[in-house]
Order: C-alpha cells, then structure tokens, then sequence
C-alpha cells in the first residue's frame, strides 16, 4: 500500500513539488554549515546594508552579517525542532489515542475530557505563560509544543482505533488470547498509519509556523544563533533600509510551510483514494 | 398491439477507469410492458444497478451510455436535457433504493419529503400534498398514518422507513418503478409484508416495475417476467414460470439448483458454480460465463453465442441451448444425494444454562441522579446443547438476540449470568479467564468477510499467528508452513495464496480463509454468524459445501446463525428458534418446516422466498414490529404479532414448554396436538390468479 502510494505521489505533480520543496529544506539543514560562505555570527567588516549580490546573495544585515549564511545556519533549528516535536507528539499521541479508543469506557471519558481542556486553551498563550516560567530555551519550546499537539493526534489516533476495533480481525485475535499490546501496536497500528502520516505531516508544518511564532516573539532560540523568527523581528526596524533581511527568512519560512502543507495535502489525498478502494 | 412502458435496446454502457474505458454493460436489451414486474437477477459485478442506473440516465460521471435506446412509453429518453429529466425523475420513474435510510433526509419528517414530491411535480398546495402525504402512508399500510406523518426516519423501523420510501416512489403515480434490492436489509417476516404490498400497489397503480435483485426466491414469488445478467450480457430472460420451470442457460441452472432447500431426512450436497464473476478488466471477450460454465467446448471461448429468440419468446444466449432443451447435455439441477455423511457423536461439546446478557444496565451515576432505566434483555435465560460433529442452527429474525447469544459463548461479550460447559468442563464466561486451550476449542467465522482479516496481514501471516497461538506444541517453521497448504488445500484454494494480501481476494475468497483460520487449531465448536448473507448465491454454496465436507472430516461441530431457515436446514441437524432473547422453539432440522410448530416459526418459514414461482405456501403475515427488547411483552412474548393468539392467558402467562416428541419442545399455551391440526390445513391459496 505504501509502495502504491509512492507511484501516486510521482503522478501528482503539485505534491511532487512539496516533496521536493522539503528534500531542498532538509538537505540544507544537514549540509548548511558546508554551503553557507560565512559563519552565522561573522561580522563583515565593512559590508552592512548591502543589498543582494553574487557576493552576498540575500546581501547583508545592518551589522554587517551575511543574510544567506544566516538563512541557511538557521534551517538547523526551525527544521529540527518541529521535527523533534512533531515525532515526540506522534508517540504520545498515538499510544494515547490507541489506548482510550480501544478500551473505551471510563478510561476515554476522563482522558479525552483532560485532552479536551488542554485544546482549550489557546496555542500562543499556552507558550508564552509556560516559556515565561521556565525561560526560553529550545527545551522549552519543545516542551510547549508536545503539550499543544499530542491531545490533537491522540484524538485523530481515537477515532481511526474506533473504527478499527470492532471488526473481525480484531475479535478473531481476541479470540485466539493475543495480548492487548499485540492487538494494538499489530493489528490496529497498521490500520490508523494513513490518518497517522497524514496528521504528522499536518503536524509538522503547523510546528514549523508556532516554533518561527516564537522565536519572532524572542522566546525560542537566543541570539546570536539565526533564528528566522528572531530575523524577521530584528529586521523588522530597518525595514525601508534593508528589506531582503526581512523578505529572505520570511519567505524561507513560507516556502517551507507551503512545501510541507503540499505534502501532507497530496499524502491525504492519496491515502483516501487508496482507502476507497479498498 | 401495446406500448410497452420501457424499452431498452442494445444499451452499452462503459466506466472510465484506470484511463481506459471499459465495458460494463453489452447489447442489453429489455422490454417491459404496462402492468408488469419485470426481474433483473444478477450476482454482485453483473452491473443490475449500472442498468437500474442508466435506465434513469442518472449514471455515475465517469460512466458514459455508449449506444443504444432507452424509450419511456415510446418517448425516447436519451434525447431529453438534464431539466426535461428532473422532471421525469420521480414523477414518471421513480426508485426505492435499497438503503431506505440513507435515502431519507435526517433532518425532517418523513411527511413532508413526501409532500415535497407532490408538492414539486403536481404543483399542490402546502395543505392539500400534506393530505396526501398522510394518504400515502395510509395505503402502504402503516398504522396511524397522521402520526408517522410528523415523524423523523430515525425513529422508524427499517420496515416502516422503507414503507415511506414505497409511499414517496408512488406518490406521483410514476409510471415505471425501479426496486433496487429494497428488501434486503429487511427481516423474512417485515420482507414477506413489503412484497405483498408492492404486488397490490403495482397493480393498483396501473404502474409497471423493475425490480432489481440477486433473490431469485423473491423473483419467483413477485415478477411476471425475469432476466438473467451475467458480466454485463443478458444470459436468459422470459416468463418467470418457464424460465424457472425450464432453465436452458448453464448460468441459470447453476443458480437454481445452488439454492439450499429443505430435503427432509436426505444429506444433501449443493451443485456449485465454480469460480468468481471476472472483474471489468478481465472480462472474456467470447461468451462471459465460459470460464465457470460446466457444460463449456472450445467453440464457447472462441465465439461469442448471440442472444436467440425461442419460438415462445424466450431468449437464452448460449451454443448449447438446443442440446441443454432436448436433454442431450445434463446439468444438475438440484441438490444430490451425498452418501458420505458421519452422524452426530452424543458427547456433549458445548452446554449453555440460563445464559443471561443484559445491555444498558444503570450505573451508579444514573442511579445518584435517578434516571436509571431499565435494562435490554437481550438474551434471556438461554440454554442449549450442541453434540459432537453435530450442527446447531439458530433462527430468529434481528433483535432476537442470536448474535449476542453466540457471542456470549465465545467470549467476545460476558455473560451476566449462566454456566458455559465446554466438552463437560465448566467454561469461564470472561474470555480473560479462558485457558489457551478452551480458546483453540471455541473458534468464530465472522459474518463480514471484508473486515474478517487484516488488511495488512497477508493470508500466510494470518494462519501461521493463529496457529502458532493456539497449537499446544511448539512447531517449527515447517510445521506451520506445512499446516497452512493443508488448510489451503482444506478451503480448496491454491498454496500460493498464501502470499497474497485480502485486498487482492474475493469476497468468497475471503470467507474461506475466514474458515481456514477458524479450522487453523482443530476446534471443538466454530461459531459460524452468518457466514454467508454477504455473500453472492453461487459463492455461497460453494461456503456451505465447504462448511459440511469440514465438519464430516475434521469432527468439528458449529453453532450456525443465520436469518435464512433454508441455509441453517441445509447445514444444521438441530435447529433452535429464537424470539426476543428466548428460544421458543427446538427440535430436529427437518420437524420445524412441518407442523406442529410454534406459530412464530410457522410463519418465518411461511415468510421465506421459495425459488419456484409454482409453489403454493400458507400466508401468515406477522403484523406490527418486534417489540423492544427494554419493555418485553408480559405473558408469552409473541403475543403481540401472533396470528394464532387464544386470548387473555397468552397475555398474562408465560407459556409452558410442550413435548412434540424425539426431543422436539415448543413453548406455547396451545397444546402439541391443536398446534398440529391448526397447522395442517391446506395453503391458502397464494395469491389472486396473475
């Protein structure tokens, strides 16, 4: 089925591009410090509020910092931490939902209402109370994140396990005493993976835009480490002086999130189309 | 010489899939005259509803009319523009679908969807298609017709709310009506009241009707005239009394004589069609049904047989038609007699006392804020003995509690009260407390063959966990592989299946490896839920031999469910009857299609399509609903839909259990000897003269 899926995606060309959107992203992010001319704190002497050349291609920042070095350090972290977030929250979520959707009962009533409250409350405010408490750090947006995200995959998880677990194949294991754990990871698992990779994907780029939120808001990664968030505030001031330190991590972010939601769009498509063939 | 109200010629309708177009229907050709019901009879695949579909030129986007002629009362259809058709659409045909459900708005009364159609092709005031809104519900006979009226669908009965999709369909006095399978999801007894209505109101209607089914039982009792689609080509189609009588196509002797039917006392074994319906891709470009036919010669995979017409009017398209009329090529035609048969054992496998299972039972919450309701009863004190290698059939029409019944017994819900004895020892009622080998004694074939495996599982897989799970020694990687060609081989499917994923099966694929797995661990009992309503008939013969040939060879006995008194005969030796969460009545399979028996049996065999437009069969007509199982009935609890009441004691007595002899009980207040000679009265008459 996986496989099946892969041959479609090649067959649409708009998540095609997302998927290729996204491997540029990555590959960057690995082999950043390899292309980057400049270190991301290298000041050039000389060479602030230079506009975009063959030298300097998203040109220089008002302290002399190569713009395009800073971009490509900084797709490290905005890709890294959303990537760590969106995994952790997929665990979590999963065991989660699996669980309360397979046991039903007492248990998915006070789950589901305690992960019900948590949606409640908004995202932005969520992290600002929590990254004020214990301070920013990428810890703690990581932290913030997990918290946000792992009831919305849970209840995704819940109601795809709901589906699953009173069909036959199901009763015909309990039928011959497989354990519960069995049951769950091997029987059902297979069965939620597309609503699964559908929402990670979904996941991750919502990740994506919170994390760049926060650091724009000066509570994810410090300086002198490029963060896009952060440089899009720090240029915000200059903005008639030096506009492409504003346009080029604003629209790194952008690309970004329309690659992703590309993706994530095509594999939903994918996935339901396979789902109704079945 | 009369306009016939539809006449098809030639149609061909394709589907775009896979960037190709395919042939989904061929040169079919249909004639259907004014007051007549004409069947379309066809397996799952045939493309019955793509022609149900194309007939109201209402087919899916990517599914085009090629060629043909479709004309409604001489007026062709094809030729009208999409706003000439809305007004055709239930004004001058009008459908039932099969899901009456789905068909109806959830969000407002019933009689006002019927008023609306009035009110839209009749041009009727608000008042006046009210009026007949309500009319309409009068005459398709549901009770107190102003209240259901102000109804919503859900919180009618499947039956009812298929009355009101009848009573919409006729409000306009279409002239032709499409019946797509409209009672299929029915019960026998609410299905045998819905076919006498259609029948009246056909008629009364001066209409003419197509009903589309995969029953040839009903076809035989309702149509006037039948045709047989296979692969998308007309097989055979004439009246139903010669075609039934004298079947010339392979295609529909084969489905005839696959029907399970009541042989009393003879061990039957049931003529099977081999193989599945192609799929659109693989259809053969001669005649279709070559690959399945029994009486095949190369000349048949060569060129494709025209459709001929016999000098009565008949037509039949196959080669060998004339050697088929003239008796020269013999096709079974009914069940053979099967000589092989090992009786039952006396040793008891399974023993159920007093199996209660209550639903809804108030918690203490409830309780605190004084809102405890009471309980559904849905099995009620049951008990019941299954012998060795012997087979147990288990009848009663949905709500009765059979389902929870045989769950309860396996373990997939817990029995509230009652003792369980497996092979004489007593049985855990919770399946946590089952040991591994109770478990592998107690297997289940589940009713949907389509969520019986894991998608995800190949067929391999899904044997060699059971298997390892269940064996009491621990086997090599050879013994399982070993043990899964056996159970292959068992369920007469290839080895390399093995390999494949369900998604690559079919439907009776997938219920073999259903049963493969149930067999995988030599169990004492298999608890079969309906094993084959989702099937197609010609599969499910090929399922039912397969269950007897298993039982015979490897001793097992079953607890077989089923809504079909003709598919639990066939099978079972013992048949219990169920109504409201009790048994009513037990005894030998054969004894419970004659008299005496208990009213409620006597009319779910009365109720039951029988293949053969000839029969006379007694009408008894159970009225009004199964009541609800959360406010049982006092007394007897068919007291209030039973023809044959004797007045105030059924009311207010449970009735006592009557002896009718060699283990044959009935309860019933009327004695064994009255029931007998009540019921022993010649048929009725079946209906008026066609």
């Amino acid at each position: 089925m996986f496989a099946r899926a892969l041959a479609q995606l090649t067959r649409r060309p708009l998540t095609l591009l997302g998927l290729c959107i996204v491997i540029l992203f990555l590959f960057v992010a690995v082999f950043g410090p390899a292309i980057a001319p400049y270190r991301y704190d290298t000041i050039i002497r000389g060479a602030a509020r230079q506009p975009p050349s063959a030298e300097h291609l998203f040109g220089t920042d008002r302290l002399g910092r190569d713009v395009f070095s800073r971009v490509v350090w900084g797709a490290r972290d905005i890709i890294f931490l959303p990537a760590v977030t969106t995994a952790l929250s997929v665990i979590f979520g999963t065991c989660i939902g699996l669980l309360i959707g397979y046991y039903g009962g007492w248990l998915d009533e006070i789950v589901s209402r305690a992960l019900d409250s948590l949606l409640a409350i908004p995202a932005l405010v969520l992290a600002l109370v929590m990254l004020g408490t214990i301070g920013p750090s990428p810890f703690g947006i990581i932290v913030v994140i997990v918290m946000l995200y792992t009831p919305i995959v849970a209840r995704v998880v819940r109601s795809a396990t709901l589906n699953i677990r009173s069909q036959g194949f199901v009763e015909a294991a309990r039928l011959r005493g497989e354990s519960t754990l069995y049951i769950l990871f091997q029987e059902i698992l297979p069965g939620v993976l597309p609503a699964l990779t559908v929402e990670a994907a979904l996941r991750f780029s919502y990740a994506i835009f919170l994390t760049a939120s926060l650091g724009f808001l000066g509570l994810g990664v410090q300086p002198p480490s490029p963060d896009w968030g952060r440089m899009v505030n720090e240029a915000r001031d200059s903005v008639s002086q030096t506009p492409w330190a504003l346009w080029a991590p604003a629209g790194a972010i952008a690309i970004l999130i329309i690659g992703v939601n590309l993706l994530s769009d095509g594999l939903r498509r994918i996935f339901r189309y396979e789902g109704q063939v079945e | 010489m009369t306009v016939p109200v539809l006449q098809v010629e030639n149609l061909n309708v394709d589907y775009r899939l896979e960037r190709q177009w395919l042939n989904a229907l061929r040169d079919v050709s249909l004639t259907i005259n004014p007051l007549e019901i004409h069947g379309l009879v066809g397996e799952s695949g045939s493309g019955k509803t793509t022609l149900a579909l194309a007939l109201m030129r209402y087919l899916a986007p990517n599914a085009r009319i090629s060629s043909g002629t479709i004309s409604l009362d001489g007026d062709d259809l094809l030729a009208k523009s999409p706003a000439d058709m809305r007004r055709i659409w239930g004004k001058d045909i009008s459908l039932v679908p099969q899901d009456s459900l789905a068909s109806l708005n959830p969000s407002y009364p019933v009689g006002d969807q019927i008023a609306e159609v009035t009110r839209r092709h009749q041009r009727l005031s608000r008042r006046e298609s009210w009026r007949q809104a309500v009319e309409m519900l009068r005459r398709v006979k549901l009770a107190d017709p102003e209240t259901v009226a102000r109804r919503y669908p859900h919180q009618l009965s499947g039956g009812m709310q298929q009355r009101v999709t009848i009573a919409m369909a006729l409000s306009t006095q279409p002239r032709l009506l499409i019946l797509d399978e409209p009672t299929t999801a029915l019960d026998v007894t609410t299905q045998a009241v819905i076919l006498d209505l259609f029948r009246e109101l056909i008629r009364a209607n001066n209409a003419a009707a197509l009903y589309v089914s995969h029953d040839l039982g009903i076809v035989a009792q309702l149509c006037d005239r039948v045709t047989v689609l296979y692969g998308g080509e007309v097989m055979a189609s004439g009246p139903v009394a010669t075609l039934y009588r004298q079947p010339l196509h392979p295609y529909t002797i084969g489905l005839l004589a696959s029907l399970p039917r009541p042989t009393p006392g003879v061990e039957t074994r049931l003529p099977a069609i081999e193989g599945a319906a192609p799929s659109l891709a693989e259809r053969p470009r001669a005649c279709v049904f070559e690959p399945r036919c029994p009486a095949a010669i190369p000349l048949c995979a060569e060129v494709k047989p025209a459709l001929e017409k016999l000098p009565d009017g008949r037509l039949v398209k196959c080669h060998r038609w004339r050697e088929i009329a003239s008796g020269a090529v013999q096709l079974p035609t009914a069940p053979v007699q099967q000589t092989t048969s090992a009786p039952p054992r006396q040793r008891t496998v399974l023993q159920a006392d007093g199996v209660t299972k209550r639903f809804g039972e108030s918690n203490l919450l409830d309780q605190i804020l004084g809102r405890a309701s009471k309980p559904v009863r849905a099995v009620d004190g049951v008990s019941l003995r299954i012998r060795e290698r012997s087979t147990l059939g288990l009848v009663g029409e949905s709500g009765s509690g059979k389902t929870t019944l045989a769950r309860c017994i396996v373990g997939l819900t817990t029995a509230d009260e009652g003792e369980l004895e497996l092979l004489e020892v007593p049985l855990a009622n919770a399946l946590s407390q089952r040991s591994r080998d109770e478990l592998r004694n107690l297997q289940m074939v589940f009713q949907n063959p389509n969520d019986a495996l894991n998608p995800y599982h190949t067929v391999g897989q899904a044997l060699a966990r059971t298997i390892r799970r269940l064996s009491a020694e621990r086997l090599t990687d050879e013994d399982i592989r070993q043990r899964i060609a056996q159970l292959l081989a068992a369920v007469r499917l290839p080895a390399e299946y093995a390999g494949r994923y369900p998604a690559e099966l079919s439907g009776g694929e997938k219920q073999r490896v259903a049963i493969a797995r149930a067999f995988a661990a030599n169990p004492a009992l298999i608890v079969a839920d309906e094993p084959t309503s989702a099937l197609d008939v010609s599969v499910q013969s090929v399922v039912l031999n397969l269950l007897k040939d298993l039982r015979a060879r490897e001793s097992t006995s079953y607890l077989l469910i089923s809504h079909n008194l003709d598919v639990v005969a066939y099978l079972a030796d013992w048949i219990a009857v169920m109504y409201l969460g009790e048994i009513v009545e037990e005894g030998d399979a054969d004894d419970v299609y004659n008299p005496p028996s208990h009213p409620y049996t006597e009319a779910l065999v009365s109720a039951r399509p029988v293949p053969d437009p000839a029969a006379r069969q007694k009408i008894i007509r159970l009225e009004g609903e199964v009541p609800s199982a959360r406010h049982l009935p006092s007394g007897c609890r068919f007291h209030t839909r039973c023809p044959r009441k004797l007045g105030a004691i059924c009311e207010t007595e449970a009735p006592p259990w009557r002896d009718a002899g060699d283990g044959h009980f009935i309860r019933c207040h009327i004695p064994v000897d009255e029931l007998a000679e009540l019921q022993a009265g010649p048929p009725d008459s079946k209906h008026e003269d066609r």
